[in-house]
């Protein structure tokens, strides 16, 4: 397959882009025309980071798109700055300074929230361009005059004047953004832009501060804006005012669409089509203005019937014609990894049995230690009048197997849900390992090593087995937020090992390569408790690991669970009492809100009061 | 120099234009409470109720007319809307959503652009309401004064059909829970075609109003998207009264700095925006969770 060859990708661009003056001008492209497709590719690549990979649409693009413009030309003309190059940077960098301001407003909110906001954010730049700004920015006119590159190589001079020539500069500036991009969407911090998408909730829940990497998605894509601004003024020899327009931020979102989001190209290939259906409408059928609507109804028609756009569209056709499943763009991302885990996956089956044995050394004293690792003490939570969970005081020991059970209603997800600090509890205290975590994260939490498996599964359904596990173990292997652009997955020292490891205590070595969305029932359950487990907690809850399961697949699981309790803490709830009975050395019973009583299996079993909860008065008819 | 008289009726253009914000930002908070889609085709329904109006106005001189005529039009256009489109986008992403009805307005301003060029249009103000009112210490153009009241009738209707009728309740049980809703066995999609259908028809009957006050063109809705959505961030998303209240908050805010540099009004809108979302992330009367 293509990605297993490295720098294919990268050799095929650049091999594509020497070749655009030799083919294009037969197809009826002008240079101006091909240069003005690479700086909207330019654009687009950053935009297709913060979109297509991490999932945030921005309306508000044309704002750094015009900032790293201005600010360059306004070096270049009016400041008398020498070097194009130094003042694209620094138009650059101004851009991304910027995205870093408005992302740190823009990103409190998600969703439609956050393209309401990028929108009216881009349209202040633009009134703030025309008036308060307009000696600077030239207002309504512009900045003319923007100089083009020239290099001084002590025996000659290059200058890249207009036509290809400048489109040799205008390439190579491409060109590297291409070979970055492709860097950011394989490392570490790609895998998890990828997972952001899919699912930010359990991205955050496994221990990703996914507001760092949301924002670092929007410096990039800002970034990248502000340099292709800065390349748009150099290639009209004037920094137009209508770069800041809402119809600039609209272009863009429209010809990446149209090319496909998650794809780098994306964006290259819709400025194509956009730019060649502009000349070719206007000028060969003389539609004039209804050129836009034709576009319009075009970009309409690929967002309701070929979601992928044209690359996208390309991808499934080629796949289906190579008669194998092509992985979605999107996921080339964590696919370095791949090609190991084949063939682990085939040697892990033959060692499964033997898998849980080898564990980090750091768990294997675990049952030596004695002593409270979760304490909770007064846990109240209320919602308005109603008290879910009042004044509990909860203890589990190092080691230990604990089990909740309780009827519908009594409140034992609410308390997962404040022991993990997904929801803070209205009173009371929770310490974990000695430290007291009330108040805390979801993030930190998980980064401490107290995490859990949802009771409605959480996976990111876009990306494989293997890849779900790799998302989950990184928070453990880098932290919460780590910026390694450029480093490769490959490059994280025990992430595979961890990997393989999880995959094979959960059962789905096999399966690594399986997109999620392929998985039965049973199999989700189980990557549902691997992501929980893929970030080694030293406390893993459970939230009815069961639920839902046939017979079999529940002997399966309690195995499953009695393999991963050697090693761990874990608290179970479940409905299934003869499995919880099985399992757990202790068992909790919580009944509207409160612990009605606490004991062995054997004492809960016999338990009048437990009996009462559960029948309702009903004395003595259950004999286990 | 500001002098009040100046001052006052800069208060009284804010008021105005903050009546229009909030039944247009009603109309787009009540769908995408209800339905759970933003629709970037707003703007584009209050440019087209504007021109249906105008048509209409051409044939008939009727001002009446034209007012009925632009909202059913409007409400027509988007109850087609809903059934065609945006009923497929449902499962589908926000982005998706976005995309879509983002790309849709672009069809119907070019399409009006086809139509209508891109020259400004005026729609008179009806005869009742020509002219200029003495208010005792100033004059203010009466159609103005006659916006404020038209627009707080419309309002006032909008809040009886959401408060005050079965469907009303219906609809604000959809805002809370669409799917509850849809259990009981109400049928679900129907009721999300009728809140459509309204708040494009408040879009749409906000734009022939507006006709009078500011010339049609077919851009003309691109400014108040943008306007709309500050509203509804600082109101809260899926909030009427919230709608109505940061309607109000941006009218006074683009009218008042206006006053003095007409160059700051966004800038000044969008610091108030940013202030909200700072102090309070859901928005004034926006309630937690609702993304």
């Amino acid at each position: 397959m293509l990605k297993q060859r490295p720098f294919l990708i990268e050799t095929l661009t650049a091999v594509g882009l020497i070749a655009a003056p030799f083919v294009l001008p037969h197809l009826g492209f002008a240079p101006n025309t091909v240069n003005r497709i690479l700086v909207w590719g330019l654009f687009g690549v950053g935009f297709d980071i913060l979109f297509g990979f991490t999932g945030l649409l921005s309306f508000g693009q044309s704002a750094f798109y015009g900032t790293g413009g201005f600010v360059a030309a306004y070096l270049l003309t009016r400041a008398g700055f020498g070097s194009v190059v130094g003042a694209l940077i620094i138009g650059m960098v101004a851009a991304a300074v910027t995205g870093y301001l408005v992302g740190l407003i823009a990103l409190r909110r998600t969703g439609i929230y956050f393209a309401m906001i990028t929108v009216a954010i881009a349209e202040v730049f633009f009134f703030v361009e025309f008036n308060p700004l307009s000696d600077w920015t030239g207002g309504e006119n512009g900045l003319p005059g923007v100089p083009t590159p020239s290099f001084n190589l002590g025996f000659t001079t290059l200058h890249f004047t207009d036509g290809w020539s400048l489109y040799l500069f205008i390439a190579l500036c491409y060109f590297i953004g291409i070979v970055i991009a492709l860097r950011i969407v394989r490392s570490p911090v790609g895998a998890i832009l990828s997972a952001i998408r899919d699912n930010s909730l359990r991205a955050t829940a496994v221990g990703h501060n996914i507001h760092g990497y949301k924002l670092t998605a929007f410096v990039i894509a800002a970034a990248y804006a502000g340099f292709a601004g800065g390349l748009l003024g150099v290639l009209q020899a004037f920094m137009p005012p209508d770069a800041f327009t809402f119809d600039t931020s609209g272009q863009l979102v429209m010809q990446t669409a149209i090319g496909g989001r998650g794809t780098l190209f994306g964006p290259l290939v819709g400025a194509a089509v956009w730019l060649f259906l502009q000349d070719f409408l206007q000028a060969a059928l003389g539609l004039g203005a209804a050129w836009k609507l034709v576009l319009g109804m075009v970009f309409v028609l690929l967002v309701c019937f070929l979601r992928g756009g044209i690359v996208g569209g390309l991808v499934d056709l080629y796949g289906r014609v190579a008669g194998k499943k092509v992985l979605a763009p999107a996921e080339e991302a964590l696919s370095g990894l791949t090609a190991k885990a084949e063939r682990q996956a085939a040697e892990a089956e033959i060692a499964e049995h033997s898998a849980a044995i080898k564990m980090p050394a750091d768990r294997a004293q675990l049952r030596n230690c004695s002593g409270p690792i979760l304490k909770a003490s007064g846990l109240t939570k209320r919602y308005g009048g109603l008290i879910a969970n009042s004044d509990i005081d909860f203890a589990v020991d190092r080691g230990e197997l604990r089990g909740i059970i309780g009827p519908n209603g009594a409140g034992k997800s609410t308390f997962f849900k404040m022991l993990t600090c997904e929801i803070p509890p209205s009173s009371g205290s929770i310490v974990f390992e000695g430290r007291d975590i009330t108040g805390m994260n979801v993030t930190d939490v998980c980064q401490l090593g107290l995490t859990k498996s949802y009771q409605v599964n959480q996976l990111f359904s876009g990306l494989t087995v293997r890849d779900n596990i790799v998302i989950a173990a990184l928070a453990q292997l880098r932290g919460k937020f780590r910026l390694d652009l450029f480093s490769s997955l490959e490059g994280i020292a025990g992430l595979n090992e961890q990997v393989e490891h999880t995959l094979q205590l959960v059962n789905l070595a096999s399966r690594s390569l399986t997109p999620v969305s392929e998985l039965a029932y049973g199999e989700k359950r189980r990557l549902e408790i691997g992501l929980a487990l893929a970030t080694s907690p030293n406390l893993l809850l459970l939230d009815e690991p069961l639920a839902g399961m046939s017979p079999r697949e529940r002997v399966e699981t309690v195995n499953l669970l009695k393999s991963i309790s050697r090693d761990r803490t874990m608290i179970i709830i479940d409905h299934d009492m003869d499995a919880l009975f099985e399992l757990a050395e202790r068992v909790t019973v919580l009944q509207e809100g409160r612990v009605l009583v606490e004991g062995t299996p054997d004492e809960i079993r016999k338990s009048v009061a437990v009996q009462e909860a559960y029948l309702g008065g009903v004395h003595g008819v259950i004999d286990p | 120099m500001i002098s009040w008289p100046n001052f006052i009726s800069q208060l009284f253009n804010g008021l105005a234009l903050g009546a229009l914000l909030a039944l247009i930002s009603s109309g787009l908070t009540i769908i995408y409470g209800t339905l759970g889609v933003l629709n970037l085709a707003h703007g584009a329904m209050f440019m087209i109720g504007g021109y249906a109006g105008l048509v209409t106005y051409q044939y008939t001189s009727s001002f009446t007319l034209a007012v009925i005529a632009g909202s059913l039009f409007v409400m027509i256009l988007g109850v087609l809307m809903e059934r065609v489109i945006i009923r497929h986008f449902y499962p589908r992403p926000h982005e998706d959503q976005l995309l879509v009805t983002f790309g849709l307005g672009i069809c119907f301003v070019e399409i009006v652009r086809l139509i209508f060029s891109s020259n400004s249009q005026i729609v008179p103000p009806p005869p009742l309401f020509q002219g200029i009112t003495n208010l005792g210490f100033m004059y203010y153009p009466t159609y103005r004064l006659a916006v404020v009241g038209i627009v707080a009738v419309a309002l006032g209707a909008l809040f009886l059909i959401l408060y005050r009728t079965r469907l009303g309740m219906i609809v604000r049980a959809g805002i809370e829970d669409s799917v509850m809703v849809d259990s009981l066995g109400i049928n679900v999609y129907r009721v999300f075609m009728i809140v459509f259908g309204i708040g494009a028809m408040a879009a749409g009957f906000a734009g022939i109003i507006n006709a009078p006050v500011v010339s049609l063109t077919p851009g003309v809705g691109d400014d108040i998207l943008v306007e709309t959505f500050v509203v509804v961030v600082i109101g809260g998303v899926g909030s009427f009264p919230g709608a109505i209240l940061g309607g109000l908050i941006a009218g006074e805010i683009i009218s008042i700095t206006s006053m003095f540099n007409p160059g700051y009004a966004y800038v000044m809108l969008f610091a108030a925006m940013t202030l909200v979302l700072v102090v309070r992330p859901h928005g004034l009367l926006g309630v937690q969770g609702r993304e």
